[in-house]
């Protein structure tokens, strides 16, 4: 019987062969993937190495940081990376889980449609969409406010926000001094400026993942609390929210990672220098900042030293971004476990 | 029921002469109507006040950079913005022609290495079995790289490649780019494999297909649409990068095409940097044009974005 006439036939040869190979690089790819992510956090911690060494734990907890004398230290760094992504955490994490409330729980589709109810437009067969749209317009707004790169919030951050601030700030410093936040005035960049800007791009993350949280709260947890006759926010502070806790906390740590990493807009906004001051006006570093600063004008010797100052950041960062991580995992699984 | 329809039926109840059954006999019903002097009530529609006011504020610095930027960005947006080289301080007019040309290089070249990685990873994740430890370890891997700083892949590339090769190069930024691009790539791509209905995996497997051929001939012509919108993130975040490329792509002020060869191992401009060499400046025509390379880059980024969310809307429908 001649060959081409039988419909089925085993897989050829050249296909085994194609197929076996396709299915190991897919798998080799994989494990390219990890190996990348586990070379990056080696080649830094190496290249780092020797600085270590040299510097040992002194380089954490002292305040000078002077090339010209090879004096390197970085606690004001480590400070102003601490608080201004924690001032920033406190605004966005108000803002954002507001705004995600707002969006999971459909507010924006509500007043299209009491809008609409009033030119009694609510069933027309065009109009009756545009709640949704509107719904799904906002969600999009919050979303692109991530997706302006970081340099423009930085350009606009010099020219809109500092100038905005700064009359309110030094009447602020010039009546109430005492107050340890405003002991010193808004000379120009400081931390004001770079903790509103920073806050503004950490919110969309906030209002992302709570958004989705709150929506995979159980419909019917929601309706038995109004069918005990709860009011709208009763339900949501008293179900919505806590049912989604564990979400809303995975993204509130997955912005701190974000905030802790961000380079440009606190390089353009905080003013770069060496000082510890809890007050809100005083300019500030980040280890961030520094590296974007120091990396590009850096002598060879240098750049151990900053190779040592990124594995501290690496090493703050990758420990928030860990936990964000694993809270979210728990959170997701968590709600699979509510189903039964 | 609402408190109007039981007012009607208890009327009515009431006209029929039906006082021993009525069943709302006692209730005050003023007390159940929804009014804002009572607290609970009270308390709800401030709420919702409070929320819709603070998701408008914050939604306030986007209109305001939106439209700063048009206004001056704007202004300076002319064909000499495009074509030509950036302004020595002084200098009045010039462009950013080569920054944009070096941009569209470094994050190209940055995709050419992030999305085979990205793609056949998430092949992988996507045909693997739930248990399965590889696929979990490059899931977390790839999670908690999303949240990578950027800077840190920028001090990355200047350790293995810039000091490899001896100098700042258009391969170095790219090299940093496609380690935040990898993570949003395979993510994505793994989720658009796997929401391929299982029924044309199975009538492939049915058929006789092999893996290979099930994967290349259905799974991933079906998942295009969605893996091209992890890739227009991808690129959209890749494009807005400042961080990484300033000490591994520098910059330049020269084109990438200098006497008839391209130089992708010399330091080579970009958007996001020139912004910021730009915007710290003391001259206006040089803040001026920071501006419009701003507009510039906003634009290239949100286009990239709008390409990718209309490209998963169309696989919905």
């Amino acid at each position: 019987m001649p060959s081409e006439t039988r419909i089925s036939r085993p897989p050829s040869r050249l296909q085994i062969v194609t197929d076996t190979t396709f299915r190991v690089l897919c798998r080799g790819f994989a494990w390219l993937a990890v190996g990348f992510a586990v070379f990056i956090v080696f080649k830094i911690v190496v290249a780092a190495m020797p600085a270590i060494r040299q510097y040992g734990f002194d380089f954490l907890t002292g305040q000078v940081w002077d090339p010209n004398k090879k004096q390197y230290s970085i606690l004001p760094e480590i400070w102003g990376t601490l608080s201004s992504s924690f001032f920033a955490l406190l605004v966005a994490t108000a803002f954002g889980v507001m705004a995600a409330v707002f969006l999971a729980e459909g507010f924006m589709a509500d007043y299209v449609f009491a809008l609409l109810r009033i030119f009694r437009l609510e069933y027309h067969p065009v109009w009756r969409k545009l709640p949704e749209q509107a719904d799904m317009l906002l969600r999009n707004l919050i979303e692109l406010l991530a997706a302006i790169p970081s340099v423009v919030y930085g350009l606009w951050g010099l020219f809109v926000v500092i100038p905005l601030v700064r009359p309110g700030a030094n009447w602020l410093h010039a009546n109430m001094g005492w107050v340890p936040f405003f002991s010193t005035d808004l000379s120009g960049p400081g931390m004001l400026p770079a903790v509103i800007v920073l806050a503004i791009m950490i919110l969309p993350t906030i209002t992302a993942i709570g958004t989705g949280a709150m929506i995979a709260v159980p419909t019917r947890l929601k309706m038995a609390a109004y069918g005990l006759g709860a009011t709208r926010w009763e339900t949501i502070l008293g179900v919505t929210v806590p049912t989604a806790s564990r979400g809303i906390f995975g993204g509130v740590v997955l912005a701190f990672g974000r905030a802790l990493g961000e380079t440009m807009a606190l390089a353009m906004l905080l003013g770069n220098e060496n000082v510890i001051s809890v007050s809100l006006f005083s300019p500030a570093n980040t280890l961030a900042a520094l590296l974007a600063n120091a990396f590009p004008e850096a002598s060879p010797k240098d750049v151990g030293v900053l190779m040592y100052v990124a594995t501290v950041l690496l090493a703050i960062t990758l420990l928030v971004n860990v936990a964000g991580a694993y809270v979210l995992q728990r959170a997701s699984s968590g709600l699979e476990g509510h189903k039964s | 029921m609402t408190t109007l329809d039981a007012r009607v039926d208890a009327n009515v109840l009431r006209e029929s002469g039906a006082h021993e059954t009525e069943p709302f006999h006692g209730v005050d019903f003023s007390k159940l109507e929804r009014s804002l002097r009572k607290p609970r009530t009270f308390m709800s529609s401030a709420l919702s006040g409070i929320a819709t006011a603070m998701t408008m504020f914050a939604l306030i610095p986007l209109f305001s950079v939106l439209g700063l930027l048009l206004w001056r960005g704007g202004r300076k947006l002319s064909i000499a913005a495009f074509t030509q080289l950036p302004p020595a301080p002084l200098e009045q007019n010039g462009g950013f022609g080569n920054a944009i040309v070096g941009t569209l290089v470094i994050v190209g070249m940055a995709l050419i290495i992030s999305l085979p990685v990205g793609t056949m990873s998430a092949i992988f994740l996507a045909q693997s079995k739930p248990d399965n430890y590889l696929a979990a370890t490059v899931r977390f891997a790839a999670k908690v790289l999303t949240g990578f700083p950027s800077i840190l892949a920028g001090v990355f590339a200047y350790g293995a490649v810039v000091m490899v090769t001896g100098g700042y190069s258009a391969l170095a930024g790219a090299v940093a780019l496609s380690i935040l691009m990898v993570p949003t790539i395979l993510l994505t791509a793994e989720d658009a494999i796997r929401m391929v209905p299982k029924r044309m995996k199975e009538a492939a497997i049915g058929i006789g297909a092999t893996d290979t051929q099930t994967v290349w001939m259905v799974l991933l012509p079906t998942a295009v649409p969605v893996i091209l919108t992890g890739v227009m993130l991808a690129v959209a975040r890749g494009a807005g990068e400042t961080a990484p490329l300033l000490f591994t792509a520098l910059f330049s002020n020269y084109w990438l095409l200098w006497h008839g060869h391209l130089e992708l191992m010399q330091p080579t401009a970009s958007l996001a940097v020139l912004i910021y060499n730009f915007s710290g400046m003391p001259f206006p025509n040089q803040v001026e044009l920071a501006w419009a390379a701003a507009l510039v880059l906003v634009l290239l980024v949100l286009a990239a974005n709008l390409i990718g969310q209309s490209l998963s809307h169309r696989q919905v429908q």
